[in-house]
């Protein structure tokens, strides 16, 4: 990798990530350190979310789904007094498994549009399945009472600790998504992506491997809610409502598609805009508006809207793409 | 039996009602290939447009049609502002910058109606039941939405088969190139249909804005019905999508009534009156997966959409 504009940002993103504990404690303020932990959980789903869409165009519109799966596994098994960590992850990553493996197989006989609207309807149905929980607090959600217990190794409820174990989860997610788009396998899938028609004439097996790298992104998925179930404390149906699937959607466009650290970059980005727009408004816009009553930085996401048009209509390619254009034109 | 009567009507007059909506999409995605996210939020505009002109000029009809024409404007100033730079690019795109649209739309509501919810008050003579068996009194207002439904879907069909303008519509959705080197504003044509589709939307949402409130977000969880409709009914057909509005209409409310019921069989009753609605929900999208595992493609897919 020759050191460009793109690799820079991604060098000193994973630095300044590494770094956010020390800063948060150097400063006394762990809000920023939970905000950040909520980036990372999110970042792995979207890194899964990429896996399929950018490189195996398999545009899921229910990926969220598996963040809930694997909350409720952690959440269920907590409230029947099963605190183990070591029985609660495996657990909500085989479930989330299966449900991808069943979702799937069925899906992936669908193309295109179609396929988009029957993730989204297998994810409705599993919404529905948590507000009907009724033991488990049904549409109100469930508090879990204790992290994930993992003996004397690994203490979940210490913050800093906690969110250096979601970053490792992070970086091995990228490690696998990485090896696995540049093996045989990644290139088989691919080639689906581009001619599914071609790759199945010279021998290819494409429904196989577009189910197998639907799983695994499922899987992936599945880890990232058992994370965010343990940093809420809290489960509910609301995290698989379609608007969060379709929040992955957006923070892996806004990133950029097909790239290593792509949906890191959008995730970060989405996030960091949610805190800091309404923050900036506030020091800004606001005086003006100081004689009408009116607090425009309450209204954030009337800019926030009309600014992932604005990234749609001139940034193609995303945030990481436009790094890309950017460091190109430059005489190197 | 009767209950069941009246069910089956509320659930026709919910399929309708989708159908307005869907109609819509189902053009704007037949013919411009773009998936429209913030359809949902034309619908919610429509409805606040509604509730506001009925309130300010006293009149029912008279606001309504305020409204709809207001609607209508929007979203034609939405098509030239926005959707125009979108056709033809790739769908996640258009995911992307609708999703925007609706961050924009809610937060705009917010900023210009406030939080809460708004009534939309029906005028007396809309307000009562009539008698349409023996015995069996129905909602005139539910039964009005009926008639208007089913006049507006009858009045699309005759434009769209039988008229110069749904001619060109039809070609316009078969092959745009085409259509625009024989001479036809393609521009001004699609910025037409986005304005009808919208002004069907904002009709679907002040109808349904005097049977719940008007709301925030209101749009998002219809709009997805209104997708799944269009997808069972197969992508640019209105006819699949007039028939698909009207089973999903009907499996979702007649499914609300009876599997409570059912399950109290299985179930202790407060589990099952959990449970019940849920399920019920769930219906409508069972049927989208099981019609789309045995027909990849929707029920009637429209010639020349793929």
């Amino acid at each position: 990798m020759a050191l460009n504009l793109r690799t820079l940002v991604a060098a000193l993103l994973v630095l300044a990530l590494l770094l956010v504990p020390v800063y948060a404690a150097f400063i006394g303020n762990n809000f920023i350190l939970s905000v950040c932990t909520r980036m990372v959980i999110l970042a792995i789903a979207a890194t899964s979310l990429n896996l399929i869409m950018g490189y195996g165009g398999m545009v899921s519109f229910g990926h969220a789904a598996y963040l809930g799966i694997g909350g409720y596994v952690v959440g269920i098994l907590a409230f029947e007094g099963i605190y183990s960590g070591f029985i609660q992850w495996p657990l909500a990553l085989v479930v989330s498994a299966v449900f991808a493996l069943v979702i799937g197989a069925l899906s992936l006989r669908t193309k295109g549009v179609y396929f988009i609207m029957i993730t989204l309807a297998f994810a409705q149905m599993i919404y529905y399945v948590g507000v009907s929980l009724s033991r488990y607090g049904a549409d109100d959600g469930l508090t879990i009472q204790r992290r994930s217990q993992f003996g004397d190794l690994i203490n979940m409820s210490h913050k800093a600790t906690f969110y250096y174990v979601c970053l490792a989860c992070l970086f091995i997610t990228l490690f696998v998504v990485w090896r696995l788009v540049n093996s045989r396998f990644g290139m088989a899938i691919q080639g689906a992506r581009s001619n599914d028609t071609r790759m199945r004439a010279i021998g290819f097996p494409t429904y196989r491997y577009k189910l197998t790298c639907f799983v695994i992104a499922g899987t992936i998925c599945g880890l990232a809610g058992a994370l965010l179930a343990n940093h809420t404390d809290f489960i509910s149906p609301a995290v698989m409502h379609w608007t969060r699937s379709g929040d992955l959607i957006v923070m892996v466009v806004l990133g950029g598609m097909a790239t290593l650290f792509g949906p890191l970059i959008g995730t970060v980005a989405f996030l960091a805009l949610e805190e800091a727009l309404p923050f900036v408004m506030s020091k800004t816009i606001d005086p003006y508006f100081i004689p009408s009553g009116i607090r425009p930085s309450e209204y954030w996401q009337i800019i926030l809207g009309p600014l992932l048009l604005l990234v749609v209509l001139f940034a193609r390619g995303g945030i990481d793409g436009f790094l890309a254009r950017i460091s190109d034109k430059e005489p190197s | 039996m009767l209950l069941f009567l009246e069910q089956c009507l509320n659930g026709l007059q919910f399929g309708l009602l989708l159908f307005l909506l869907a109609a819509g999409l189902t053009l704007v995605f037949g013919i411009m290939d773009l998936v429209n996210l913030a359809h949902g939020s034309l619908y919610m505009m429509g409805a606040y447009f509604g509730a506001t002109f009925t309130a300010l000029t006293g009149s029912y009809l008279g606001g309504i049609a305020i409204a709809l024409v207001a609607t209508l404007l929007l979203g034609m100033a939405v098509e030239v502002i926005a959707m125009r730079r979108l056709y033809g690019r790739d769908h996640l795109d258009h995911v992307l910058g609708t999703f925007g649209l609706i961050l924009f739309f809610n937060e705009l509501v917010r900023l210009i109606w406030g939080p809460a919810g708004m009534n939309l008050t029906l005028p007396g003579w809309l307000n009562t039941s009539i008698e349409i068996l023996p015995g069996v009194n129905y909602s005139m207002y539910r039964l009005a939405i009926i008639v208007v439904a089913l006049g507006v879907a009858l009045g699309l069909y005759l434009v769209v088969m039988r008229t110069r303008i749904g001619m060109l519509i039809r070609a316009g959705a078969s092959n745009r190139e085409m259509t625009g080197a024989l001479g036809i504003n393609i521009k001004l044509l699609y910025t037409f249909v986005f304005g009808v589709g919208a002004a069907l939307a904002g009709l679907a949402g002040m109808m349904q804005a005097a049977i719940l409130t008007a709301q925030i977000g209101m749009g998002e969880n219809i709009l997805i019905l209104a997708f799944v409709v269009i997808i069972i009914g197969g992508i640019g057909s209105i006819r699949g999508a007039f028939i698909a509005s009207i089973f999903a209409g009907l499996i979702d409310t007649v499914g609300r009534a009876v599997i409570p019921d059912v399950l109290k069989l299985v179930l202790s009753p407060s589990a099952a009156s959990t449970a019940g609605p849920a399920l019920s929900s769930m219906l409508i999208y069972l049927l989208m997966a099981i019609v789309l595992v045995v027909r990849p493609a929707g029920l009637f897919p429209a010639p020349g959409n793929r």
